[in-house]
């Protein structure tokens, strides 16, 4: 199994090393440790092997991740998992602010807190957060869900489009077109499918979530507003 | 961007090592602000006298400046460092120091006064900032410490960090406030005096005109929520005292740590990762809008 140690190597040295592995490398289980807060550690990886980081990262970690699962053990920085498109990452402490923002696809899971705008601008990412999330999240969120454990700060959901977000405790407020809908059969049946998948079905009653989503009255156009245009 | 670095001792026994590990969190955040750097030190106070700390245009003429002071007003130098010369004044001597100084030597900058605080600032990378002034050399109960990357006025030591608006106050700034023509218009009618055009020197202005009212450090800050408008993350100190501030929408990055020998604080999780046994500390991210105070006993 390659080792890195960061007090050693660069980040740079990691990352190529990484983005040079191929589909069907044997090389599968990274480890990478000494972090030390550094940026934009194991971003970009494009193959199904797993990488575990022991300690804390900064900004950016397992940013563009596709089919790799990261694992970091520890806290992540502003923006863990930014526009990851496939795979998981699992940060096992709180991360910073934009943790998933924009991501396409994947799974992210956060054991601790997630800080302001968790899952800004999501775009089919799914997320899971453990503890409570920041204010903002989910802004302008377009596809994908967003599931807490905790509570949620101020404007949750501002601006959103069609993602889903599931909160069990207590929503702060609720942004400008988002508002609270009937949890149906199918809600359920995904969120229970999203939390086995984040390995978590059995920490959670599906029962206890409250659902989000769009009013769908700011993105489209609405007669009484002709006069804006 | 800029970076901001703090540092606020519980145990006693840290404190010969308070400009080592401040300098060590400093230098790591050279990234975020290449073009000067400044660090406050609250170290030991010299009896009641006010430490007054000047800064000169050269270095290379320092010495002559301090044998011309301690001849001329019969003060004391405490400490020379690069440019930077300490005068221990005698607290009913301050107000006749400050008037001499004024009007024969006006190339002096007061950089901060204060029984223990000292300010040191200077443009430059924070490596050499640092080793300029020996800062790792350096003891005291807390310290701030700022590295700038210029973005909106020049490359100059009077837009380095931390300012200081009263006796041991001292405010590091990361952010930008938009209403500061405002207040700092405001805070002259209450007589106070600005040496900048500096946006950050109003935000501590402000704290020390709140102070000066009889609000605590945590008051004066929670007051500022409503009527400072930009982006800030603010770290404070005073004599006793050590606090930190994001604005409502925390649009600027901050980590800190807590446990039972310190509070550290860092724009990045990288500045305290130099700190010792950091991986016991309880490390989190402070909320929005919210004052978090420290004060010692």
């Amino acid at each position: 199994m390659p080792v890195y140690d960061l007090t050693v190597s660069s980040v740079r040295e990691i990352n190529q090393a990484l983005h040079q592995l191929s589909p069907d490398t044997n090389q599968t289980s990274w480890q990478i440790d000494n972090p030390q807060g550094k940026h934009a550690i194991s971003v970009g990886v494009d193959a199904p092997v797993e990488v575990r980081i022991n300690g804390h990262v900064g900004y950016y970690c397992a940013g563009m991740n596709q089919k790799a699962t990261i694992l970091i053990e520890g806290n992540a920085g502003t923006g863990v998992a930014e526009n990851m498109m496939s795979g998981m990452v699992h940060v096992m402490g709180d991360a910073s602010q934009s943790a998933g923002a924009t991501g396409c696809g994947g799974l992210l899971v956060i054991d601790g807190d997630a800080s302001a705008r968790c899952g800004i601008s999501m775009k089919g990412i799914d997320i899971v957060v453990k503890g409570s999330i920041g204010a903002m999240s989910a802004f302008m969120a377009q596809a994908g869900n967003l599931v807490v454990f905790g509570d949620a700060g101020d404007a949750l959901g501002d601006s959103i489009y069609e993602a889903t977000i599931f909160v069990r405790g207590k929503v702060k407020s609720l942004g400008a077109d988002c508002v609270e809908k009937p949890v149906t059969e199918d809600d359920r049946a995904r969120l229970s499918e999203l939390l086995s998948r984040a390995g978590v079905a059995d920490e959670v009653e599906i029962a206890d979530f409250r659902m989000y989503g769009s009013a769908r009255e700011l993105y489209h156009f609405h007669v009484d507003n002709i006069a804006s245009y | 961007m800029c970076g901001i670095v703090g540092l606020f001792l519980k145990n006693k026994a840290l404190e010969p090592m308070l400009g080592e590990m401040l300098s060590k969190m400093l230098v790591t955040l050279s990234a975020r602000g290449p073009d000067s750097a400044g660090v406050a030190i609250y170290g030991t106070s010299d009896g009641d006298n006010v430490k007054l700390t000047l800064r000169t245009r050269d270095a290379s003429s320092v010495a002559d400046v301090a044998d011309e002071l301690s001849a001329v007003l019969h003060q004391r130098v405490a400490t020379i460092r690069s440019n930077h010369i300490v005068l221990s004044v005698a607290r009913n001597q301050e107000s006749s120091v400050l008037s001499w100084l004024k009007a024969h030597r006006p190339d002096l900058q007061l950089v901060s006064a204060g029984t223990n605080m000292e300010i040191y600032k200077d443009v430059g990378l924070p490596e050499h900032v640092v080793s300029e002034f020996g800062l790792a050399g350096m003891q005291g109960s807390h310290g701030i410490g700022h590295t700038r990357m210029a973005t909106e006025s020049a490359v100059t030591i009077d837009g380095a960090h931390p300012f200081s608006t009263g006796e041991d106050q001292c405010l590091v700034h990361n952010g930008s406030l938009s209403n500061h023509n405002a207040i700092r218009r405001n805070l002259k009618r209450e007589g106070m005096a600005f040496s900048t055009e500096n946006d950050s020197e109003v935000a501590a202005g402000f704290l020390t005109w709140r102070m000066s009212r009889g609000d605590s450090l945590k008051q004066s800050l929670s007051a500022s929520l409503n009527e400072l408008d930009g982006f800030f993350t603010f770290v404070v100190g005073t004599r006793t005292g050590f606090a930190v501030l994001r604005d409502p929408i925390a649009c600027k990055p901050a980590i800190m740590a807590e446990s039972d020998d310190y509070v550290a604080f860092g724009s990045e999780y990288r500045a305290l990762s130099v700190l010792p046994a950091i991986e016991k500390s309880r490390v989190f991210e402070p909320e929005p809008a919210t004052v978090y105070a420290w004060e010692r006993p």
